[in-house]
């Protein structure tokens, strides 16, 4: 195993606060409770981290321990009951829905677990998608733009395949595009391998961590205990809080474990 | 996000569930189709009546006996009906100025015979003057004259019907003898057909004599049924309204200060036509309404499918808010989808509309004629159910929880 220490320096201490990378996202007491009939459910009680520029994170956890709702927090899908959330110095718990919608816009990348890609519409449409949402962009600079993703994750040969025309790593791989697309601050995967098999999954890795080394920051959060290897720190949760907040000092090569999977029948 | 940009996404997603977007555009289409079916049956029909009317003369002056009742006014003393004398008609005659043509009209039906043929029919007692105030001519022999009035002359002309009933097509009716009520009358002329007129009455079903004779000899009476005028031009109507309102009110010492109401009634044919049209246009109306409820049930059957459509896809919407669409955008996105779907299904109701008041409605011999603003309203109407009805589905997309949204199964 080689370890990936481009962003080893970086990365040295996750609460350490001189560091010369930029902090993206900051959560302060970050409490989220759900009123579920007569009880109250406490998903969040109280998450406290930073997130750099550059980083990727991994914030894993069983189901119930409060992932799922940390991710909606981070994606400003949702606002905390209380505490601070900084998306990029944004302040967002007070945000109307629109404004965040706006932020969402530019400032997130999302994958989801199950691709989420529209039916009959082809890759570079599908790609295009967030940016439609943007009037900045023209008809031009949109199609240029969903191109060079699609190139990123490398599929500029399957920029006209429609959604149902692909395989499950090729739809992920179209949704990891449409993520970038936007040129956002921070890439957010939700169980982002969680339906594909385990060599697509490790694809899939490979990818993910070539765009860590390009400089994207990124947030998967997952289940698997295992994808934490392949990230530079992972943030595990547990009944709402934070059990563990560890830096990888041996970030492992999801390319090497690729190579090393034995071959299978299927194509 | 652009309206540009929001009306390509709509029309893809319209196109990419084309059998659902035509059942349900069907609708619509049917609806708009009968509408202008409908208004075109009433344009038509309203036109026809209008033309026929005015082939009659427009300049036509009809004074009938006792007051103007209006429509389903009360009815009158009988006596009130013998109201038109021959001393009215003199007068007239002596003091006419924007008064063309006279003709005191009698009438009566009965059985008329030839040998062994009969038939029934109307006889009409009337003047010469009657076939210039009707446009009409006689076709073969001639009319009866001003002697045969004075006379009161067993004469008449008749119509083609009559011919063809009592005479086939083999004896020439001039100078034979038919009965009208066992009162022999010589056949001196045969009108021009004139055919069928709208309310499907054949006019050619007609016996014309002196008037004097039918009054004396058949209806055995000593008041007219109406006097039949002409103006001397249309314009001049009013004048001549006015001035036979004049000769007839002294004529039957009806006099201005004391308030009594007239013992007659003048109609003009432009009048009639006035009449004749609003009758129409509430018919069309009613048509029309009768069409319009099934557009209202179209309406509704288009936000029954976005209703559906939009619950279809919650994770599509889900996706878009999470990229950044808000609660707007998403909403204007499914109004222009139901807007869509509510004017493609116009254009086409109002295609199939025009061709079938074109081509057939005419196999049924209704009569059509698409009026252009029917077209307009249509459309207005169109545009109005894509929003009203792609309002509810489209707010029930917006206010969609896009974290519950994106999880949809």
């Amino acid at each position: 195993m080689i370890d990936n220490n481009n962003n080893k320096d970086l990365v040295s201490s996750p609460d350490e606060e001189k560091r010369e990378a930029k902090v993206v996202i900051e959560l302060r007491d970050v409490k989220r409770y759900f009123q579920v009939g007569s009880e109250t459910v406490k998903a969040l009680r109280g998450i406290s981290f930073k997130i750099y520029e550059g980083e990727f994170v991994t914030i894993q956890g069983t189901s119930g321990s409060g992932k799922s709702t940390l991710l909606n927090q981070l994606g400003c899908l949702d606002t905390p009951t209380s505490g601070e959330y900084y998306l990029d110095g944004v302040p967002v718990r007070k945000m109307s829905k629109n404004q965040r919608a706006h932020l969402r816009n530019r400032k997130i990348g999302f994958v989801f677990q199950n691709y989420n890609l529209l039916a009959k519409t082809t890759a570079v449409e599908n790609v295009e998608l967030p940016l439609m949402y943007n009037s900045k962009y023209t008809a031009k600079q949109r199609r240029e733009a969903a191109i060079k993703a699609l190139q990123a994750v490398g599929l500029g040969d399957r920029l006209e395949h429609k959604s149902n025309q692909m395989s499950g790593g090729q739809m992920q791989r179209v949704a990891i595009a449409r993520a970038l697309v936007n040129d956002p601050t921070i890439l957010l995967a939700d169980e982002a391998t969680g339906n594909l098999d385990t060599r697509t999954s490790f694809e899939m890795l490979v990818l993910f961590q070539k765009l860590h080394a390009e400089g994207h920051t990124i947030i998967f959060v997952t289940h698997n205990p295992e994808i934490a290897e392949y990230s530079s720190r992972n943030i595990n949760l547990r009944d709402g809080r934070i059990r563990e907040d560890t830096l990888n000092p041996h970030i492992k090569s999801a390319a090497e474990a690729l190579a090393a999977l034995p071959k299978t029948q299927d194509d | 996000m652009n309206i540009l940009n929001l009306l390509k996404v709509s029309i893809n997603a319209v196109a990419s569930n084309k059998m659902r977007s035509f059942l349900s555009m069907l609708g619509i289409i049917i609806g708009v189709a009968a509408v202008i079916a409908m208004m075109s049956i009433g344009q038509g029909s309203k036109e026809s009546i209008r033309k026929e009317l005015s082939a009659m003369g427009t300049n036509l002056l009809t004074i009938r006996p006792g007051a103007d009742q209006g429509p389903g006014g009360v009815r009158q003393d009988p006596s009130a009906m013998q109201t038109l004398k021959a001393a009215d008609y003199e007068r007239i005659l002596a003091e006419k100025k924007f008064v063309q043509y006279v003709s005191p009209e009698v009438s009566a039906s009965g059985q008329v015979v030839y040998g062994n043929s009969n038939t029934s029919a109307s006889i009409y007692g009337e003047t010469p003057e009657y076939l210039d105030i009707k446009q009409w001519t006689v076709e073969e022999g001639v009319c009866f004259t001003e002697e045969d009035i004075h006379k009161s002359a067993k004469v008449c002309v008749i119509g083609t019907t009559i011919v063809s009933e009592l005479f086939g097509d083999n004896v020439d009716p001039l100078g034979k003898t038919i009965r009208f009520k066992s009162i022999p009358l010589r056949v001196v002329g045969v009108l021009k057909s004139k055919g069928y007129n709208s309310w499907g009455m054949d006019q050619d079903n007609v016996i014309i004599a002196p008037y004097t004779c039918v009054m004396k000899r058949i209806a055995a009476q000593t008041y007219f049924s109406s006097i039949i005028c002409s103006a001397l031009t249309e314009e001049l109507s009013d004048n001549a309204i006015e001035e036979l309102t004049q000769i007839l009110r002294q004529s039957h010492k009806i006099k201005d200060e004391s308030g009594d109401s007239d013992d007659f009634t003048i109609r003009s044919q432009a009048e009639m036509m006035q009449t004749m049209s609003s009758t129409m246009d509430t018919v069309t109306l009613i048509l029309g309404i009768a069409a319009g409820f099934s557009l209202l049930i179209a309406g509704i059957g288009i936000m029954n499918i976005m209703l559906v459509s939009v619950t279809e896809r919650t994770k599509e919407i889900g996706l878009r808010m999470a990229v950044g669409a808000t609660g707007l955008v998403i909403s204007v996105q499914f109004l222009i989808e139901s807007i869509i779907i509510s004017v493609t299904g116009g254009i086409f109701g109002v295609l199939l509309g025009i061709g079938a008041s074109n081509f057939v409605l005419p196999i049924f011999g209704m009569p059509s004629s698409v009026p252009s603003w029917s077209i307009f309203l249509s459309f207005g109407v169109c545009v109005a159910i894509g929003i009203i009805f792609g309002y509810i589905p489209a707010r029930k997309a917006a206010n969609m929880d896009p974290i519950e949204a994106i999880r949809h199964e």
